[in-house]
């Protein structure tokens, strides 16, 4: 899948509180569709349609093989989100860390600021 | 010393950048509108801004365009300003210029940029929001070379203040 494609999956996934609200539970160590609907007081369907969600977009997996089937985070995929919010934030901070030295100096030096448009 | 820049994302197609500075919040409008204060900050290091033409007025253009000092390559924006309301409010309509560039973002529909300004005991928090097209044009415009093809050579204007100041 395309990383752009990925990304959308995942902030899609992101944007709900609920599903918020699993990945954190899942952070503390796999659990099954009956032991996630509990908390939330949602029915397992509910609960199925959001870790469907989950699942698609790669933020967490199944233990098939156990008989439980657990689902259980993956990190990988949170990480890569955090990332990409980073990016965006790194492209910004070097911008802004220009503008606090400019804003420094136009303080400092209130007379030496040109009124003039070039 | 300013807190890092806090970046959101309240939509699928907008990201929200938040950041304080030290200085009255008209100082930092300034900064934003006149051209000869823009060039000296909003750029890539190791890039010049041999244009940066504002009319900041409701309806006026302004276009930035960056020029590489290692191969000559150039790139910008252009838009239009719809809201000027300083030193609160300014909001533009933003387009890509990929110039020589060999990464796109996705052209055609602008991306609309918001900026407001509040002060609290001098100083100033703005939010700068963008509001993309498409969640493809939010995810492109920083998943592509915008931030690889530049972070060779960041050092180089932070020296330029260092020695300006």
């Amino acid at each position: 899948m395309q990383s752009s494609k990925r990304l959308d999956l995942t902030f899609a996934a992101l944007a709900d509180p609920t599903r918020r609200a699993i990945l954190a539970r899942l952070a503390t160590g796999g659990a099954t569709v009956t032991e996630l609907a509990e908390p939330f007081e949602m029915s397992q369907p509910a609960i199925s349609k959001h870790l469907k969600v989950l699942e698609r977009a790669g933020l967490i997996s199944m233990d098939v093989d156990a008989q439980r089937r657990p689902r259980k985070l993956e990190p990988k995929r949170l990480e890569e989100a955090v990332d990409w919010i980073e990016r965006y934030r790194e492209i910004f901070e070097r911008n802004y860390l220009r503008l606090d030295a400019l804003l420094e100096e136009l303080q400092a030096k209130p007379s030496r600021r040109k009124r003039t448009k070039k | 010393m300013p807190k890092p820049a806090e970046v959101t994302l309240p939509s699928g197609r907008e990201v929200r950048v938040t950041r304080t500075f030290n200085a009255p919040r008209q100082l930092v409008w300034d900064a934003h509108t006149r051209p000869e204060l823009v060039r000296k900050w909003q750029g890539y290091d190791g890039w010049d801004m041999p244009v940066c033409d504002m009319d900041v007025r409701v309806g006026g253009k302004y276009k930035w365009q960056w020029r590489s000092r290692e191969d000559g390559k150039q790139f910008g924006f252009f838009g239009t300003f719809t809201e000027v309301n300083g030193p609160s409010k300014l909001v533009h309509e933003q387009y890509y210029d990929p110039g020589d560039m060999d990464f796109a973002m996705p052209a055609g529909d602008p991306c609309i940029v918001s900026l407001e300004l509040s002060e609290q005991n001098g100083v100033a928090t703005l939010v700068c929001n963008l509001t993309f097209a498409s969640k493809e044009a939010r995810d492109g415009a920083v998943a592509t070379g915008m931030a690889d093809g530049m972070e060779h050579s960041y050092t180089r204007l932070d020296d330029m203040f260092k020695a300006a100041a």
